[in-house]
C-alpha cells in the first residue's frame, strides 16, 4: 500500500507565450499522503495545480491517475476523476447555506423539479459529522469564519468522492487553533486514504503535516524528499538556492522620542481601553487570534472606522483622525492584510498604485506630471528591487511578494513615519518575506517607528522590540521581546 | 518599434476601428453616396449628441457606475434652457442654464450614490424618471419652440466646412483623454473602478470625485441637450428617449469594461461612430425602423460577445 501511486505527473511541460512555467516537472502522489509542494512565488506551484485540476492544458507530458493515462481537459473532468482543488479565495456562494454550498450542482430534486432541502441538509449533517466539524448545515456561509468555511470547502470535496485533494495555502488566513483544528481533519483525511496535495509558505507547518515534499525553483523540481530526511535550513536552501542567515534577520535600532501614543480607545462592541505607546525605531508586535480586534485597532487608528471615545497623540500632539488622508497626513502609513481587495487597485501600473497616496505631491492644478511619477516609482522600484519590467506594468501580473513591496513603496513614497503592517508576510515566499524583514530593519534605524500584526508567532517574537497580546478587543499582555515565548503570548491570546 | 508596441498595447482599439472600417467598406460596396462628404459629414453631426453623452457614460462606467438618466436629463436640460432663452435670457446665461441643470441632476445621482449608498442602477433609475417627468410637467407636454438665429447657429454653424457639432465632439473627446489620462480625476475614477476599498484606504476622498464623475456625466448631458435643441430649433420633453442605451453600448462597444477600471474614451467614439454609421447605412438601404432596431441590437451583442472571446484568449 505504502508505494501505490494514485497519480503520476510526468515530464511535465507548460509554456506561455515568451515564458516556460514548467520545464520537465514529474511528481506523484500516494494514497494517503499529505504531499507539500513547497516554492518561491513564481516557481510554478499553483501552474502544476491548475494543470491538475483542469484549469490549464499542459503542453507535453503524461499524467497517470491509478496507473492510467488521462487528458485532463477541464474542472469538471477533473472532478469525474475525482480531483477537487480548495482554492486560497473561497469559492462559495455567501447567500446559500453551507448545506447548499457542499451540494451545489447536484442537488437532490423531487420528481416536480423542486430542490429536496430536507435531504440536502440530513447529508451535509452527515459529511460533517463525518469530520468531527460542529456546525449546524443550514447557516448561511456568509456568517461563517473563515475556518469554518473552509470546512464547508472540505466538506464539498469530500461529497464529490474526491481522491485527491489539493489545498492551496489553505491556512494564510487561519489563526493557530484554527491550523490544529484543520490539521486534525487532514489527518482524519489521510487516514481515510485520500490524498493530499499541500501547498503552503509556511515550513513549521509542513514539518506538522507533511509526509513528503517536493520543491520547485524556476519552474522545475529540485528534488522530493520524506519530511523526517530534511531539516528546515536544507529546504530553504533548496527553495531559493541561498542561504538565508536568518529567518527573522532583526536588528534592533535606537529608540527616539515617541512617534503614537493611543489612550482609552473604544469602538463600541469591537475595541475596549486600548492604550499603549509607540517610539520612532521601535516595532511594536500586536498578536491575537483572529477577531480579536487587531486589524479592527489599525483601521481605528487609520481613520477608517470612527471612534466612539479615546485619544490618539501623534508626536505628542493630540490629533483628531476621521479619515484616511488625516492619517496620511499625519505621516501614518497602512499595508492592508489583505493586498487584493484593500492594498492594491490591480489594473492599475506600479507606478501609479505607488503615487496613488500622493498624487497631489505630483500634482499641479489637477493636472498629474508622469514625469515626476515615473521618477519617484523608479527610486522606489530600485530601492526594494522590485520585479517588473516595467513601473507601467499593471500590479495584476505581479506576484504576491512584488506586489506587497508595491504597497510598502506607497507608504513609503508618502514619507510615512508610523507604518502600521496587518500581515505583512501572508502568502509571499520566503526570499521576498527576508526582504520585507530587511526594510522593517532599514525603516526602523531610519526613525520610523513600526505596528506589526502578525498572526504567525515566529515572525511576532522574531522581528518585535515589544509585543501586545490582543483578546476580545482588549490589550490582555504586553512582553518584551526578551521575556516573550510562544507558550506565554498563546496563553494571553486565549484569554487564559 | 514604438509603434508596433502601441498596436500591441492598444490591440483593443485598433480591433474595433477595423470593425468600423470594415462595417464602412460593406456600405461602401453597397451604396456609393455612403462615402461622400456630405454623407460622412452628415453622420459625423448625427453622431456628435449620442457621443458627447457616451463620454460622461464612459467616465461613469470607468468608476463601475452606471448612469440611467442621461436621456431624461438631456430633455429637462433642454427645457431648462430654451424656457430661460425664450424668457429673454442672454444667450450665455441660457446656454449655462442648461449645463448647469445637467450638472445639478448629475451631482444629485453622485449624492445619493456616495451619500445614500444607492446602488447607481437605481439612483439613477429614479432620475431617469424624475427628470423627465419634470421636464413634462413643466411644459405641460408641449416642446418649446423658436430661437434665435444666433443660438441655432450653434448646430448650423461651420468651420471650414466641418459643422460646429462635430468640432465641439472632437473638442469634449480631446478634453476627456487629457482629463482620463492627465489629471487626478481620471485617475482617482480608474482607481476608484478597480477597487474602490483600496482607493479608499489611499486617502482619496472617494466620494467627492465619484459625485464630480456624475456631475460630469450631467453636465455632458446638458451640452448634448443644446446641440439637439439648436439642431431642431426646438426643446423637447420627450428628447433623449433610449438615449441611455446608445451611449451604453457605444462605451461597451468600445472596450469600457462595465466592471470598472479599465476604458478610454477613443473607444468610445469609435463605438459611436458604429452605432452611427450603421444607423445611416441602414437608412440609405431603405433597411425599415423597425428592421434596424434588430439589426443594431445584435450588432452590440456580436460586438462584445467578440471583445470576451478576445479577452478570454489573452489568458
Amino acid at each position: 500500500m505504502e508505494n501505490h501511486s494514485v497519480l503520476e505527473m510526468l515530464n511535465i511541460r507548460k509554456t506561455f507565450p515568451g515564458v516556460v512555467a514548467l520545464d520537465d516537472v514529474s511528481f506523484d502522489l500516494r494514497k494517503g499522503e499529505v504531499h507539500v509542494l513547497l516554492g518561491e512565488n513564481g516557481a510554478g506551484k499553483s501552474t502544476l495545480m491548475k494543470i491538475l485540476s483542469g484549469a490549464y492544458q499542459k503542453t507535453a507530458g503524461r499524467i497517470l491517475i491509478e496507473g492510467r493515462e488521462v487528458e485532463i481537459k477541464s474542472p469538471r473532468h477533473a472532478r469525474q476523476l475525482r480531483i477537487s482543488t480548495i482554492y486560497q479565495e473561497l469559492n462559495l456562494i455567501p447567500h446559500l447555506s453551507a448545506a447548499e454550498n457542499i451540494f451545489l450542482g447536484r442537488e437532490p430534486s423531487s420528481a416536480m423539479g423542486f430542490i429536496d432541502r430536507g435531504a440536502i441538509h440530513q447529508a451535509a449533517a452527515g459529511i460533517l459529522k463525518g469530520l468531527g466539524v460542529d456546525l449546524d448545515p443550514r447557516i448561511r456561509v456568509a456568517q461563517l469564519g473563515i475556518a469554518q468555511q473552509q470546512m464547508v470547502e472540505i466538506a464539498k470535496a469530500i461529497s464529490l468522492d474526491a481522491g485527491i485533494l489539493i489545498m492551496d495555502e489553505p491556512t494564510s488566513a487561519l489563526t493557530e487553533r484554527e491550523i490544529a483544528e484543520l490539521f486534525t481533519r487532514m489527518r482524519t483525511l489521510r487516514a481515510a486514504g485520500v490524498s493530499i496535495v499541500y501547498i503552503s509558505h509556511r515550513l513549521e507547518e509542513l514539518f506538522e503535516i507533511g509526509d513528503r515534499v517536493t520543491v520547485l525553483r524556476d519552474g522545475k523540481r529540485v528534488g522530493t524528499h520524506n519530511i523526517q530526511d530534511i531539516s528546515r535550513p536544507d529546504l530553504i536552501r533548496l527553495m531559493v538556492n541561498r542561504d538565508l542567515t536568518s529567518q527573522f534577520p532583526k536588528v534592533p535600532a535606537e529608540r527616539g522620542e515617541e512617534a503614537l501614543r493611543v489612550e482609552g480607545l473604544n469602538r463600541n462592541g469591537v475595541l475596549h481601553d486600548i492604550s499603549f505607546s509607540l517610539r520612532r525605531g521601535e516595532v511594536l508586535g500586536i498578536s491575537g487570534l483572529l477577531g480579536s480586534g487587531r486589524t479592527e485597532l489599525a483601521r481605528a487608528i487609520f481613520g477608517v472606522d470612527k471612534i466612539d471615545s479615546g485619544r490618539i497623540y501623534v508626536k505628542g500632539e493630540l490629533q483628531e483622525i476621521d479619515c484616511p488622508r488625516d492619517a496620511i497626513n499625519l505621516g501614518i502609513g497602512f499595508l492592508t492584510e489583505d493586498r487584493k481587495t484593500q492594498g492594491l487597485v490591480p489594473l492599475l501600473s506600479a507606478k501609479e498604485n505607488i503615487c496613488l497616496p500622493s498624487v497631489d505631491r505630483f500634482s499641479r492644478y489637477g493636472f498629474v506630471s508622469a514625469g515626476e511619477e515615473t521618477r519617484a516609482a523608479n527610486r522606489y522600484v530600485g530601492q526594494l528591487r522590485i520585479k517588473t519590467a516595467s513601473v507601467d506594468q499593471r500590479v495584476l501580473f505581479l506576484s504576491g511578494g512584488t506586489q506587497q513591496k508595491v504597497v510598502l513603496s506607497k507608504w513609503l513614497c508618502c514619507q510615512a513615519e508610523v507604518f502600521i503592517f496587518d500581515e505583512p508576510t501572508r502568502g509571499i515566499d520566503v526570499g521576498s518575506k527576508a526582504e520585507i524583514y530587511h526594510l522593517m530593519n532599514e525603516l526602523t534605524a531610519s526613525g520610523v517607528a513600526i505596528i506589526m500584526i502578525s498572526s504567525e508567532l515566529p515572525e511576532i517574537l522574531g522581528m518585535s522590540d515589544r509585543i501586545l497580546v490582543m483578546h476580545r478587543g482588549r490589550i490582555v499582555g504586553e512582553f518584551s521581546a526578551e521575556e516573550a515565548t510562544q507558550e506565554s503570548i498563546l496563553r494571553a491570546a486565549l484569554g487564559q | 518599434m514604438r509603434l508596433k508596441e502601441y498596436v500591441l498595447h492598444h490591440g483593443r482599439q485598433f480591433g474595433t476601428l477595423f470593425g468600423l472600417l470594415l462595417l464602412s467598406a460593406i456600405l461602401w460596396a453597397l451604396t456609393p453616396y455612403f462615402l461622400t462628404i456630405s454623407n460622412l459629414l452628415n453622420v459625423a453631426e448625427q453622431t456628435a449628441i449620442v457621443a458627447i453623452i457616451a463620454v460622461g457614460m464612459t467616465f461613469v462606467i470607468i468608476t463601475a457606475g452606471i448612469d440611467l438618466s442621461v436621456g431624461s436629463v438631456l430633455a429637462f436640460s433642454g427645457i431648462v434652457m430654451a424656457s430661460a432663452l425664450q424668457a429673454g435670457a442672454p444667450l450665455v446665461l441660457g446656454l449655462g442654464a442648461g449645463l448647469g441643470a445637467g450638472l445639478v441632476c448629475g451631482l444629485v445621482n453622485g449624492l445619493l450614490i456616495t451619500g445614500g449608498h444607492l446602488p447607481p442602477f437605481i439612483a439613477t433609475l429614479g432620475m431617469m424618471s424624475v427628470a423627465r417627468g419634470a421636464a413634462l410637467m413643466f411644459t405641460e407636454g408641449r416642446p418649446v419652440s423658436g430661437f434665435s438665429e444666433s443660438f441655432r447657429s450653434i448646430a448650423t454653424g461651420e468651420v471650414l466646412g466641418i459643422p460646429f457639432p462635430v468640432i465641439v465632439m472632437v473638442a469634449v473627446y480631446i478634453a476627456a483623454h487629457v482629463v482620463l489620462t492627465r489629471t487626478k480625476l481620471g485617475r482617482y475614477a480608474y482607481a476608484i473602478g478597480g477597487n474602490e476599498e483600496a482607493t479608499l484606504l489611499s486617502g482619496v476622498n472617494v466620494k467627492i470625485y465619484k459625485s464630480a464623475v456624475y456631475g460630469l456625466c450631467g453636465m455632458l448631458s446638458g451640452l448634448a441637450a443644446i446641440i439637439l435643441t439648436a439642431r431642431l430649433n426646438s426643446a423637447q420633453p420627450i428628447a433623449g428617449i433610449m438615449y441611455e442605451l446608445d451611449a451604453i453600448a457605444a462605451t461597451v462597444i468600445g472596450g469600457t469594461s462595465l466592471m470598472g477600471g479599465e476604458g478610454n474614451v477613443f473607444g468610445t467614439l469609435i463605438g459611436a461612430l458604429i452605432m452611427g454609421v450603421l444607423r445611416n447605412g441602414l437608412n440609405l438601404l431603405g433597411i425599415s425602423s423597425f428592421a434596424q432596431q434588430i439589426v443594431i441590437g445584435s450588432v452590440i451583442i456580436v460586438a462584445v460577445l467578440f471583445d470576451m472571446a478576445l479577452k478570454r484568449g489573452k489568458r
